[in-house]
């Protein structure tokens, strides 16, 4: 069964929508900013930016849904209201039961969770509001997507830290190919701009520290890259069995044409250094997919800009595309949008599917010195062409614990 | 205890109006929590939590089931 994506939705550094966002992506500008806190002075912080949201939630949701929902659940809302209206969904478009609900976060209600704590220890137990568990629980974001779309086919939330996102779009792919549903939301979240988890990811030496150039911090690729730049946002797809979609007149962006999920089984944290899981992940989505490599386009590529990561997965794209890889534009967004985490393999799909319909790869902002062994076409600065035709892309996502997703769009 | 019924109800009005966004005019006396005003026990227990802090007064949770109307609640408060 053929799956299409329909709608598109995000709040991301750079833009409350998928509009603002693709704007800024398209003009290179960096969505990471100095944090306006004192978590340096107070706690000793050591990174003091981070790729913090355009557009605030509380900007766009009402009161009580900011107070009833954690952050990443607020995300994950606005995103998915902009994708369900962009996808011209309605209550009599799509039957409840046929339709699902995906929508990860890496981390979780870690805001909630922690100002709960908080409460406690300086107000006393009686003082924990009621709604704190519904608020910090993981599924919580996929919960509230399904609450608001009654979406009652099924809902989930795959948890494979910073390959999330891609595992929601990916399990959203096999939701439908299963015939468990006709129309599913999914995508990823994440809102973990806390003074933990930046002082817990600096702990492991995963965060650039580049306090005084937070805009050139993430520079996938670059020689003197020191590490990824925490982000927040969401990004959500709605993913429609093309018989569906077709029978109801709907906009068709690109279709969802492989999946390749694989675990590489070696560290908790570091990936495989030969990357043979990344790379089998991505061979695995082009067989699915019944493709080549010569029909492979463009990447968005994983490359969070740490000094390991970012060439491991650099040559297994090398190694699975050989010297088409030559002809494919490779884009590294989190150069401009820092790392969402469980949010970015969603965003980052986002950003493929926009490059396929608008035949524009976004720029990796940044790069002034590539790295010497890079053997792929980067697309720096500027963004570049596509070509015309059938073409397909891949999303490549991956995750702590070595976890491997690989999408493949086509359009 | 300071405060008079119509200070609670006026600050009881402003807790309500910030979780659900109903306007504060409508949290009257006679208003039942569940049937009139659509708070559910969750929301309901928010409610309590957030005027137990305001009011600075101790509401035990089987006390809650009591608290029918806005009128209950506003009494309860005064007379704790």
């Amino acid at each position: 069964m053929n799956v299409v994506v329909t709608g598109l939705g995000t709040t991301s550094p750079l833009g409350g929508d998928v509009a603002s966002t693709w704007e800024g992506a398209l003009a290179a500008r960096s969505g990471v900013r100095t944090l306006e806190n004192d978590w340096a002075e107070k706690y000793g912080v050591p990174v003091t930016f981070a790729g913090q949201l355009a557009v605030r939630p509380e900007e766009v949701l009402s009161r009580p849904e900011t107070k009833r929902m954690d952050p990443s659940a607020q995300m994950a809302i606005v995103a998915a209201r902009e994708a369900w209206a962009d996808a011209g969904l309605s209550e009599d478009a799509v039957d409840p039961e046929r339709l699902g609900s995906i929508v990860s976060s890496g981390i979780g209600g870690v805001w909630t969770l922690l100002t709960a704590w908080d409460t406690v220890k300086e107000r006393g137990a009686s003082r924990v509001l009621p709604l704190t568990v519904p608020m910090l629980m993981p599924n919580s974001p996929t919960a509230y997507v399904s609450l608001e779309f009654k979406a009652r086919a099924g809902a989930h939330a795959p948890v494979s830290a910073c390959a999330s996102g891609a595992e929601a779009i990916g399990m959203g792919f096999e939701m439908i190919q299963s015939g468990r549903a006709d129309v599913v939301i999914c995508g990823g979240t994440e809102a973990a701009i806390h003074p933990l988890p930046i002082s817990a990811f600096a702990s492991m030496q995963a965060l650039s520290k580049r306090n005084d150039d937070p805009q050139g911090a993430s520079r996938p690729y670059d020689v003197s890259r020191d590490g990824f730049v925490l982000g927040e946002g969401a990004g959500v797809v709605v993913l429609e069995s093309e018989s569906h979609a077709k029978a109801r007149g709907a906009r068709i962006y690109a279709s969802v044409l492989g999946l390749g999920m694989t675990a590489d089984a070696h560290h908790i944290a570091a990936p495989e250094p030969n990357g043979a899981g990344q790379t089998r992940a991505m061979e695995l989505a082009l067989e699915r997919a019944g493709l080549t490599a010569a029909d492979v386009a463009h990447v968005n590529a994983h490359a969070t800009s740490t000094p390991v990561g970012d060439m491991i997965e650099a040559r297994g794209i090398r190694a699975l595309l050989g010297s088409h890889a030559d002809q494919v534009l490779l884009s590294a967004t989190k150069s401009m949008t820092g790392h969402l985490l469980g949010g970015a393999g969603a965003l980052e799909s986002v950003f493929t599917i926009k490059a396929l319909e608008t035949r524009t790869a976004p720029p990796t902002i940044n790069v002034t010195e590539p790295d010497p062994e890079l053997q792929v076409d980067l697309v720096r600065d500027t963004p570049r062409a596509l070509p015309q035709g059938q073409i397909a892309a891949i999303n490549n996502s991956f995750g702590f614990g070595g976890h491997n997703v690989a999408l493949v769009f086509g359009a | 205890m300071a405060l008079s019924k119509d200070e609670v109800l006026a600050g009881l009005a402003e807790i309500v109006n910030e979780e659900t966004d109903i306007d504060v005019a409508e949290v009257t006396a006679e208003k039942s929590f569940t049937d009139d005003l659509d708070i559910d026990s969750l929301s309901m227990m928010t409610i309590v939590t957030l005027a137990e802090e305001k009011f600075d007064v101790r509401i035990p949770d089987e006390k809650v089931k009591d608290l029918v109307t806005v009128g209950d609640a506003v009494d309860y408060i005064a007379n704790a």
